[in-house]
């Protein structure tokens, strides 16, 4: 997902001059914004080899490597913030990477689909998986193949220590902070250890 | 696009790290597309193992007519509109000290003794080529570079040149190389460097003084390093079990096949084995031995010596106590990193340790790991994939 306003709303969240590593960065848009309007520096990090060619092409630096081999190759807190923007519902172990965002990065910032959204929660009462415009795939070819909720997040921040200092929702191109676990397609973090 | 490669002669004495002085030497080189009035739009392309400075474009006789299959190593890369585009860079290919395409090597005369150099040709390491590389820039009138590139061997003298000249290079891609050889590589090469030195014909590296020349030797180095740069799945695809036919097949399947490139499939199936030791079985081992043929008619033994002895030293992190991020400190340069999934020879964990070593420098880096199936020999194929990553780094990044 990159829309614009997520792309502008993320970015808030991040300082002005940061040194940034983007996970799962895409065609490397969030990266190219920040490098251009928040004068940053970093990596993305990418496996697809279309995405890559993308990221080359937008002239941000790219690293074709396989998030799901850990970030062994990334020092301790080597980066001012680091972006897992639609990325960690697609890994196997989301902890893990979790906690090595938190160890890469001194700030972290998660943004993913919301499945509390109000109607997800719907199309589950009516006993079918939902398919929207935020979650566009069957079940049975989706991508994302973690699914949590804005609160469930909340928990497992708390539980592996992680110190949540800024959250909302987005929807529709607009933050929600009203029940966001409610009415919000996306949730974002903004957190530090 | 038909090249004609040219020389240079440096009478100012070259020291090697070795601690020899090299006295006067000629450096043998090719130019593509037009150096711009800043003086800033030139690449300089580094060769591997048994390639040579003719990287791009075709040659042509007296005539003016072009020779057939005379396209540069690189051809694929560079030129007018491809991935490296001439139209925009001004591009150089260099032949190395110690070779045997032009340069000044072990088949040169010796001034001091009139004989051709043989073994006594000092040993040259990558550091020393790009020396002699800057030197050639001098006289080319260009300061600083847009980029240096290079593939295996090649990549280390891309890589060699950011610690060396840091503010002579804006951009380094470094392409299925190594921050050094791990021990397996280095045994690789001392069984070519041994079946070179072994063969009677080699005569302590004398050899053109006793009008021979250690075939045998070198026949057998290029098998092993061909085996080492292709990987299983390619050799299986491309030879399998096949047996060679035998000629009497090949004769009378000739005569029947429609298409001839079925001739050899046709002539060999099912045929019985030979019961040989001695003899050819598998097509693996024709083409290997085909390919070693080939060598042994133009590479010069001493500089196979020379040019696998540059790679077994080249070792950028060793003054800094084996630390790699140390060593990359000196580099400026911004990079594009780029390896294969199937080259076990510098295989892609090599390659990471230098965007590693990069990252930790917060150096410019970007890294396309590629999964061609093709081993080493990929850096040289025509992986759409590879090519469209270093065009659009050349396009997109480096700037002029």
């Amino acid at each position: 997902m990159s829309d614009n306003a997520l792309i502008d709303s993320i970015a808030r969240l991040v300082p002005t001059g940061s040194r940034v590593l983007d996970l799962g960065c895409g065609t490397g848009e969030m990266l190219a914004y920040l490098v251009r309007h928040r004068q940053c520096t970093g990596y993305g990090v990418e496996i697809d080899d279309t995405k890559v060619h993308a990221c080359l092409q937008r002239g941000v630096n790219v690293l074709q490597l396989n998030l799901e081999d850990g970030l062994s190759v990334f020092e301790d807190k080597s980066f001012d913030v680091v972006l897992q923007i639609d990325t960690l519902q697609h890994l196997r172990n989301a902890q893990t990477m979790l906690l090595e965002t938190a160890r890469v990065g001194r700030i972290g910032v998660v943004a993913f689909p919301n499945f509390a959204h109000w109607p997800n929660r719907l199309s589950v009462l009516q006993g079918r998986m939902p398919v929207t415009k935020r979650l566009p795939y069957e079940w049975y070819d989706t991508p994302n193949i973690r699914v949590g909720t804005f609160a469930d997040f909340e928990v497992l921040a708390r539980r592996n220590g992680l110190r949540v200092e800024q959250s909302f929702g987005m929807h529709e191109g607009q933050e929600v902070t009203f029940m966001p676990n409610l009415m919000a397609s996306t949730a974002v973090f903004r957190f530090t250890r | 696009m038909i090249v004609s490669p040219q020389t240079h002669r440096f009478t100012e004495p070259l020291q090697l790290q070795s601690g020899v002085m090299l006295p006067a030497y000629e450096l043998m080189y090719e130019t593509y597309g037009t150096l711009n009035a800043q003086r800033s739009n030139a690449v300089l392309i580094c060769h591997a193992l048994n390639a040579s400075h003719h990287v791009a474009g075709v040659h042509a006789d007296a005539q003016g007519h072009v020779i057939p299959r005379s396209e540069g190593w690189w051809d694929n890369m560079i030129g007018p509109g491809k991935p490296l585009d001439t139209n925009r860079f001004f591009v150089i290919g260099v032949n190395n000290l110690g070779s045997c395409f032009g340069s000044t090597g072990p088949t040169h005369l010796n001034p001091a003794t009139d004989e051709p150099w043989g073994a006594d040709f000092p040993v040259v390491t990558v550091e020393d080529w790009v020396n002699a590389q800057a030197r050639l820039l001098d006289v080319l009138g260009i300061q600083q570079l847009a980029a240096v590139m290079g593939g295996s061997l090649g990549g280390m003298q891309t890589l060699s040149w950011t610690l060396q000249y840091p503010e002579r290079v804006r951009h380094a891609v470094v392409v299925a190389s190594a921050p050094n050889l791990t021990a397996e590589n280095i045994a690789f090469n001392e069984v070519a460097r041994r079946a070179i030195v072994t063969d009677p014909d080699f005569h302590a590296g004398y050899y053109l003084r006793h009008d021979a020349i250690p075939k045998r030797g070198l026949r057998i180095a290029r098998m092993i390093g061909h085996i080492t740069y292709l990987s299983d799945d390619v050799m299986n695809d491309k030879f399998g079990r096949h047996l060679k036919p035998l000629a009497a097949q090949v004769a009378s399947a000739a005569m029947q096949a429609v298409d001839e490139d079925d001739v050899s499939t046709d002539a060999a199936a099912g045929r019985a084995y030979q019961y040989t030791t001695q003899g050819v079985e598998f097509q693996i081992e024709s083409y290997l031995r085909h390919q070693g043929d080939k060598f042994a008619e133009y590479f010069d033994a001493n500089t196979y010596l020379l040019i696998t002895r540059a790679l077994d030293y080249f070792d950028p992190a060793r003054p800094h106590g084996g630390n790699l991020s140390l060593a990359l400190a000196a580099a400026k340069a911004s990079f594009l990193v780029v390896s294969f999934t199937t080259d076990w020879r510098f295989s892609p964990a090599r390659s990471r340790e230098i965007v590693r070593g990069l990252l930790q420098n917060r150096r410019d880096v970007s890294y396309a790991e590629i999964d061609a199936p093709h081993g080493h020999d990929a850096f040289l194929l025509d992986d759409p994939r590879y090519l469209q990553a270093v065009r659009a780094y050349f396009d997109h990044k480096v700037s002029i």
